[in-house]
């Protein structure tokens, strides 16, 4: 006991909370103030646009003479306006589905190649490659998709119409291919580096240890990939789809440039026509007559948008909460 | 082409600047005793200019290119303007207007009776009227590689932008074009996915010369289902020009600016009438004036059959006050109006693919101008 005398003549080490406020150093508490400020201001200004974006949207569903989320119309500057956003909902969701489907397994392929499979010189500038893809002006995808993109689709749609045409889904009559499946591949190329950037940092982190492991233990590199890293990796994986995912749903230019814009759902994803929330902002802001509640309609479809992405986040959030413990990296 | 257009456009500056020089030059000599506040009235260019300062103006896009060339050759010769015309469109150029922030509005379509209305605030003892200052056909342009000289009538246009003619072989096509060799492609009609002035019109002449094919009340936004849709007028011309088998309505200038053949139309008259500017020229000469008072507001007779009129039309008009224009910039909307009517101010339509006014009725719009107040 004696021994362990340095407790006593010293201060234990948390005596600086116990003490008094009066030993916090003065750097802490701008620091913390500083944090907390951030923090809330963020809060704040996250409830200020959804107090702008219910306000504005009050006034125009107040004037709607249609059915706000039925009808297929978008007619604000008709006395009285009659507007709905089912078409552009429906054309939102399923070009984002689209580029989800198509880039994700890409990216995860992306990721894992430039974090397992290639040999460190061909590794770093492909990286930076696809670094690259991210820093190109959606306006610049646009262009090449309307005037490259879209007049090379044709075979491939009278090819799928072929064999995929009994679905209905994937009917196709001719003609330009400037349909939700075409801004579902342009989106899915948009949202690659992002998805496939964070899916190569997780599987960096993948603990070396598991890996040498399963390598011991006669895996080859595929089983240490499948047993070790796509586990631990998995909630990364996630988070890193729903970044994409968000940029697909609010993504506006590039949809613009390369739809043709309807207000139709039409069941097959190959015809021309369809919209999306933010296509439909952007196409449809300069249109409005000053007089009437176009803009706060506008408004209305961007509040719906923001719900939609806050519900998408939500669920990866739940998501990666749930599968945390199943995850291989935290056993 | 574009490039060539803005070369010429430069050409035409140019040319007004040497003009304009060599006049300022040789009116040196010359006593210059009009008043008003130093704003010297000098004739170049057969421009007579007055006033002085910033005149604003704003409203529909068709006549943009007209109002660009008018602005260049005016502002040419009379230096102490500035005209600055926004191409907002017609309907936020009308709303400016009536809120009296601009000296006169440009707008595709003449003003309603509610706007008259309103205008009796900002024209103090008057009220807007419309002149009409800019014609211009509209072409409907194809795509369809082998086919020349392709004629077709209000009835069938109607049934191909209602998506019920759906390939080029169709009977009905072929019996307007006994000799042309269709195939059978199937049919892609181009409509504006934006608001337009050009659908409004287009719609209208659909809806007067075919009323049974084409049902849809006229109105800017495209109201048949179906079809493909791109924005703005160069984004269906691009698209016509991108696809075999399309079939689009644009302004003159963006067929002959993207080679694209356009639709002769089978009018009834002895034969097929081509989109031209003179042809145009001819059908707004079939206009009847239906303004009352001052206003010139044109009733176009889409159902002409006369030879060599083009009735796909479109006329557009500047909107000032008949009287209670703004003091300080009256002399100056006076004097640009006045050249853009003229007979110089006209021709320089024709060369860009706009129509000029029939002699008829800028006549009136001359004698109309002269008489703001």
């Amino acid at each position: 006991m004696t021994l362990d005398s340095p407790p006593a003549t010293a201060p234990p080490p948390d005596a600086d909370t116990d003490g008094g406020k009066a030993r916090t150093r003065p750097g802490d508490r701008i620091f913390s103030g500083l944090a907390r400020g951030s923090g809330i201001t963020l809060l704040v200004i996250m409830a200020a646009i959804a107090v702008f974006l219910t306000w504005q949207a009050s006034i125009a569903l107040a004037e709607n003479q249609g059915n706000f989320l039925t009808t297929f119309e978008w007619n604000v500057n008709a006395d009285p306006p009659v507007f709905g956003i089912a078409v552009l909902a429906f054309g939102t969701i399923v070009s984002s589905i689209i580029a989800m489907v198509l880039a994700v397994p890409v990216s995860i392929g992306i990721a894992l190649y430039i974090s397992h499979y290639a040999p460190r010189k061909l590794a770093a500038p492909l990286a930076y490659v696809v670094d690259l893809l991210a820093a190109v002006p959606s306006i610049v995808y646009g262009l090449w998709g309307a005037l490259f993109l879209v007049p090379h689709l044709t075979g491939l749609y009278l090819w799928m119409d072929d064999y995929l045409g009994w679905t209905g889904v994937f009917a196709y009559e001719g003609g330009a291919a400037r349909s939700l499946f075409t801004a579902g591949i342009l989106l899915a190329i948009m949202i690659l580096p992002v998805v496939s950037n964070v899916s190569r940092e997780v599987f960096r982190q993948a603990p070396k240890m598991h890996e040498e492991a399963a390598l011991a233990l006669g895996a080859t590199r595929w089983e240490v990939i499948r047993m070790s890293v796509l586990p631990f990796g998995r909630s990364g994986v996630i988070s890193a789809s729903m970044l994409g995912l968000g940029r697909a749903l609010g993504e506006t230019m590039a949809v613009a440039t390369v739809l043709s814009p309807s207000f139709l759902i039409d069941p097959s994803l190959l015809d021309p026509g369809g919209g999306t929330f933010a296509q439909n902002i952007a196409a449809s802001f300069k249109e409005v007559s000053p007089a009437g509640v176009g803009r706060e309609a506008l408004i209305a479809s961007g509040l719906v948008l923001f719900v939609i992405t806050l519900l998408v986040n939500g669920l990866a959030r739940l998501i990666i909460a749930r599968r945390k413990d199943y995850s291989g990296a935290n056993a | 082409m574009k490039l060539q257009r803005t070369n010429r456009l430069r050409a035409l500056a140019a040319g007004a600047l040497a003009v304009s020089g060599a006049l300022v030059l040789t009116a040196c000599g010359s006593d210059d005793n009009t008043g008003n506040g130093g704003a010297a009235e000098k004739a170049v260019n057969n421009i007579k200019c007055d006033g002085q300062g910033n005149l604003l103006a704003s409203g529909s896009s068709a006549q943009k290119n007209a109002m660009d060339v008018w602005v260049r050759n005016y502002q040419a010769a009379c230096e102490q303007t500035q005209i600055n015309y926004k191409p907002t469109g017609s309907g936020a150029g009308v709303q400016e207007f009536l809120q009296g922030k601009t000296a006169f509005a440009g707008t595709d379509s003449a003003l309603e009776p509610g706007e008259v209305k309103q205008s009796k605030k900002v024209c103090k003892k008057g009220q807007g009227i419309d002149l009409p200052m800019v014609g211009g056909p509209i072409a409907v342009g194809y795509n369809l590689p082998g086919v020349e000289d392709l004629a077709l009538d209000a009835e069938t246009l109607a049934k191909i932008f209602d998506s019920k003619i759906k390939t080029w072989d169709d009977p009905a096509i072929k019996k307007l074009n006994p000799d042309a060799d269709l195939p059978s492609t199937k049919i892609q009609a181009f409509h504006r996915s934006d608001d337009s002035g050009t659908t409004d019109n287009f719609t209208k002449y659909l809806n007067s010369a075919a009323p049974d094919a084409w049902k849809y009340e006229p109105a800017k936004k495209w109201a048949a289902k179906g079809g493909q849709s791109a924005s703005g007028s160069s984004g269906v011309a691009t698209n016509v020009k991108q696809n075999e088998g399309a079939i689009g309505y644009f302004e003159l200038s963006y067929a002959s600016g993207n080679n694209i053949p356009a639709v002769a139309l089978d009018t009834g008259a002895g034969e097929p009438v081509e989109a031209t500017t003179a042809n145009a020229s001819k059908a707004i000469a079939e206009a009847e004036i239906v303004g009352k008072g001052k206003d010139l507001t044109l009733e176009l007779n889409y159902q002409t059959k006369a030879e060599g009129a083009y009735p796909m039309v479109l006329v557009t008009y500047e909107v000032v006050c008949d009287t209670g224009n703004a003091k300080e910039t009256l002399p100056a909307t006076k004097s640009f109006l006045k050249y853009a009517a003229s007979e110089d101010g006209q021709k320089a339509l024709a060369e860009i693919d706009y129509a000029p006014m029939p002699d008829e009725i800028i006549s009136k719009v001359r004698k109309t101008i002269d008489g703001l107040a």
